[in-house]
């Protein structure tokens, strides 16, 4: 790359929704510019300041239908005075969002417009029951295909998926490994105070994740532990050049290096051409792969968008862990586990830790950058010094944008 | 008998009411889900709700709404292919938006009893008074050209004394829904000698259709559901009366309010389901059946006194409890009405000491919202009664006496032939009252 790329100061605000202690659906609720600030903030406090901020970008998937809030670069004034009058946009790739506002400070920061960028996500999405939200998230697929989808559009779509890959693979050892990425998720936010179910007590992980799908009152071929839940939060993260970091104090062991990144986008107008692959996410991680000039046996850690369990499985074999039908045994061997060879998702992923649409990518990165640098507290695994590099995988709609991106340790 | 063209034109009277309005909104979406399919597309559905209040009426729409709404968001799949082939139908909040239109089309409110002239069905859900149920259905009958049939939701009136006194000549049966119609899923059902078959095969049929369990009972005042709650309302009186030796009446009141909700692991205590329900209404009701049973005990003192200071419980019009012989803020019972005083008396004045002298509850104890959903229940059940059998507090002895009279109650309604099975006491205290166990049990046997 031209220039050299870090990130750091990631934070995370809670992923309110059910499961969180604090949540109730009949309570008024913290507003979409409660956590635009509070994550801003967050990261502003270990840059010292707005000052040294070059660029503000927000990553948001649909609050205009959410919260009927559209406009929201101008936000980021609010966060700190010292951002008025500095550039600041919305960004857009359904729940990719996030990854794209990483994107663009990357590149901002690489044509040497900014030195430091302020990268935020954010998501409000328990503003309408779930039944409503169902039709403002299908918003990520093409409209043309809503009236003939199911009432929940996109479980609807990764149903498909899941029934595809029964077919041709199996469908008990689908089901397993299913429950399995379910029980990791779990398992991995217990150990993140930040994650809605950190406070999911539930004691036969498998069994729960086993439950039998049922079609009348969801989908065919998911039942609703595979799904991410409907989440409220926001993650923010600061993207800087070697110059950036140190114009805001920063050492870099206290910074990620990011070695590698892609951005590949399909036709929203056309249907996957086999169900039971990830094709553009599989591009992507090649792409960025490449780019940082490793192989994925090198990467200690992954944070894949599962936003259903199945497609944590199709992810697993996108990134060439698995051979194709073979990402399930994969996950059943225990190799996603935090304590398998490739942890994945070490705060739960979208469905232990949340998925505030918008802010997932965005919280994707944080995570890497806790676990690279030392900093993610009870969910801390070790980083094999022969392997000092993170990956996030972020997914907007049904494999449609995709942003992969590599991140190596400093120290 | 076409199922279809008997609810083609339907007439709920006393619509407005609390069961009358439930009764109307799983009719109309009955309705609505008959017009809805292609085949009736050139039919027209028509249920009149007729009721004495015009404000009431009214305030049924936004009833009607807010359910209607509840129901289609959790059907909204099906409701998605029932509008496939409408273009402009897209999302999930379209569709269901559409559907509430549609119900509500089908309904059309009135306080003119002539609307029930074209209606070949009509549900009777006015006050428990016979002579005004008799008098409207002759009306009717004078006027309707359409062999109407009439299914009353009477909680306490013999059917055959209706059919005989308005002349129905056997189109009439007892369909008697518990409160709230749209959640409880017990429907009583009484037929007479004298019922047309017809109708009970289509009593069977609406009954599939809305999800409901028919319990049958046999026509006598009360029938089931009345016959135990009305006697159990008695024996908690009488219960509290007898512990006024030790202590003040409302101290009492609370005290088998508590033993009867608490103790009893029921949803709620017996005073509170006696507000819930209206005083005026259990008055109504054992006007009802004292002297068609011939029982002179079926009458309280207290609830006539209450009623005649006009303390009657009941619910406003948003579904909040009112005031009766207890007193509530935000659903919690917080003071008991002192008819000397002519005032209620905070609970918190007296809580802790009657709680000490009924004693602390078995440590078994589960409240009925963790037991009611529980599929193990009969084994937590077993263990609580088990070890409050064996306690010696007076909560235990309350307890043990109340659940015993329950069970005596269950006992006498198969003996008096209210119905021919002990069963069938159970299921209607099950499912129209979600107790979480039925009243003839052995809990205290042996």
């Amino acid at each position: 790359m031209k220039r050299k790329i870090y990130m750091t100061a990631g934070y995370n605000t809670i992923s309110l929704g059910t499961g969180r202690k604090e949540f109730h659906p009949k309570k008024p609720r913290p507003g979409i510019e409660h956590y635009i600030k509070e994550a801003g903030q967050g990261t502003l406090k270990m840059i010292n300041g707005a000052k040294n901020v070059d660029e503000g970008v927000v990553g948001n998937f649909i609050a205009s239908r959410f919260v009927k809030q559209a406009h929201l670069g101008a936000f980021m004034p609010m966060i700190d005075d010292g951002l008025r009058y500095k550039p600041s946009l919305r960004v857009e790739g359904a729940c990719a969002s996030g990854g794209l506002s990483l994107i663009s400070g990357i590149k901002s920061v690489l044509s040497e417009s900014a030195d430091v960028v302020l990268s935020l996500g954010v998501e409000v999405q328990n503003s309408v029951k779930a039944i409503y939200g169902a039709d403002i998230l299908a918003g990520a697929g093409w409209f043309q295909d809503r009236k003939d989808g199911h009432a929940y559009f996109f479980p609807g779509q990764f149903s498909n998926r899941a029934g595809a890959y029964y077919e041709k693979y199996g469908r008990d050892k689908a089901r397993k490994a299913f429950a399995i990425w379910y029980k990791n998720a779990i398992e991995n936010a217990r150990l993140c105070p930040t994650a809605q179910e950190y406070d999911n007590k539930t004691v036969d992980l498998e069994k729960v994740g086993l439950t039998e799908p049922n079609p009348r009152s969801f989908t065919d071929h998911l039942n609703v532990f595979d799904c991410s839940k409907v989440s409220d939060g926001a993650s923010a993260i600061a993207i800087l050049s070697e110059e950036g970091l140190k114009k805001v104090g920063v050492p870099k062991s206290e910074a990620v290096e990011v070695v590698g990144f892609s951005l590949k986008v399909d036709n929203l107008t056309e249907q996957p051409e086999d169900s039971t692959k990830l094709s553009t996410a599989q591009l992507a991680a090649q792409e960025a792969l490449k780019n940082a000039g490793i192989t994925i046996n090198d990467v200690a850690t992954i944070e894949v968008h599962d936003c259903f369990t199945v497609a944590g499985i199709l992810m697993v074999e996108a990134l060439g862990l698995a051979k194709p039908g073979e990402g399930a045994d994969f996950v059943i061997e225990g190799n996603t586990s935090r304590k398998g060879k490739f942890p994945m998702n070490t705060t739960g992923g979208l469905i232990g830790w949340g998925h505030p649409t918008g802010g997932t990518g965005v919280h994707q990165a944080v995570t890497i950058w806790e676990q690279l640098t030392g900093k993610a507290g009870e969910a801390q695994i070790e980083i094999p010094s022969d392997r000092p590099y993170g990956m996030t995988v972020n997914m907007g709609g049904d494999d449609k944008t995709i942003v992969a991106i590599i991140y190596k340790k400093t120290s | 008998m076409n199922y279809e063209a008997k609810l083609q034109n339907v007439t709920v009277l006393g619509a407005a009411g609390k069961m009358g309005s439930g009764i109307l909104l799983l009719t109309a979406v009955e309705m609505a889900d008959l017009q809805l399919k292609p085949e009736n597309n050139s039919k027209n559905f028509a249920l009149n709700a007729i009721d004495v209040s015009p404000a009431a009426l009214t305030g049924l729409y936004g009833f009607l709404k807010t359910q209607v709404r509840k129901i289609a968001e959790k059907k909204v799949g099906l409701l998605r292919s029932v509008y496939k082939d409408n273009k402009n139908l897209i999302e999930n909040g379209e569709i269901i938006d559409q559907y509430i239109d549609d119900v509500l089309k089908i309904v059309h409110t009135s306080t003119s009893i002539e609307s029930a002239y074209d209606s070949g069905l009509i549900f009777e859900a006015i006050i428990e008074n016979s002579d005004l149920k008799v008098k409207l259905i002759k009306q009717i009958l004078a006027n309707n050209n359409n062999d109407p049939w009439f299914f009353t939701n009477t909680s306490s009136v013999p059917i055959n004394e209706l059919d005989t006194d308005a002349n129905i000549n056997g189109k009439i049966l007892g369909f008697h829904f518990y409160n709230p119609p749209a959640v409880q899923k017990l429907v009583e059902l009484i037929v007479t000698k004298n019922t047309n078959k017809e109708l009970i095969d289509f009593a069977h049929e609406y009954a599939k259709k809305l999800r409901k369990i028919i319990v049958p009972s046999n026509d006598k005042a009360g029938f089931i559901g009345n016959g135990h709650f009305m006697r159990d309302i008695l024996f908690g009186i009488k219960q509290a009366e007898s512990l006024m030796n030790e202590m003040s009446f409302t101290e009492a009141i609370y005290a088998v309010n508590k033993v009867s909700q608490d103790f009893m692991i029921r949803p709620m205590g017996i005073f509170q389901l006696m507000d819930y329900v209206g005083l005026d209404v259990c008055q109504k009701i054992m006007f009802v059946m004292k002297p068609r049973l011939n029982e002179p005990d079926l009458q309280s003192k207290l609830i006539d006194k209450l009623n005649d200071l006009n303390v009657k419980g009941g619910q406003n019009s948003d579904g909040s409890q009112k005031a009766g012989i207890l007193s509530y803020e935000k659903g919690k019972v917080v003071a008991v009405y002192d008819p000397e005083k002519k005032d209620y008396v905070k609970i918190d004045d007296f809580k802790d000491k009657v709680d000490k002298m009924l004693g602390s509850l078995p440590t078994t104890h589960q409240p009925w919202k963790s037991v009611i959903g529980n599929k193990g229940k009969d084994k937590v059940l077993t263990e609580y009664f088990n070890e409050l059998k064996g306690m010696d507090t007076l909560g235990a002895k309350l307890t043990r006496d109340y659940v015993t009279n329950s069970k005596n109650i269950g006992l006498k309604l198969v003996s008096d032939k209210v119905t021919d099975k002990e069963d069938h006491v159970n299921t209607v205290m099950l499912t129209g009252f979600f107790h979480a166990y039925g009243p003839i049990n052995n809990y205290f046997n042996k």
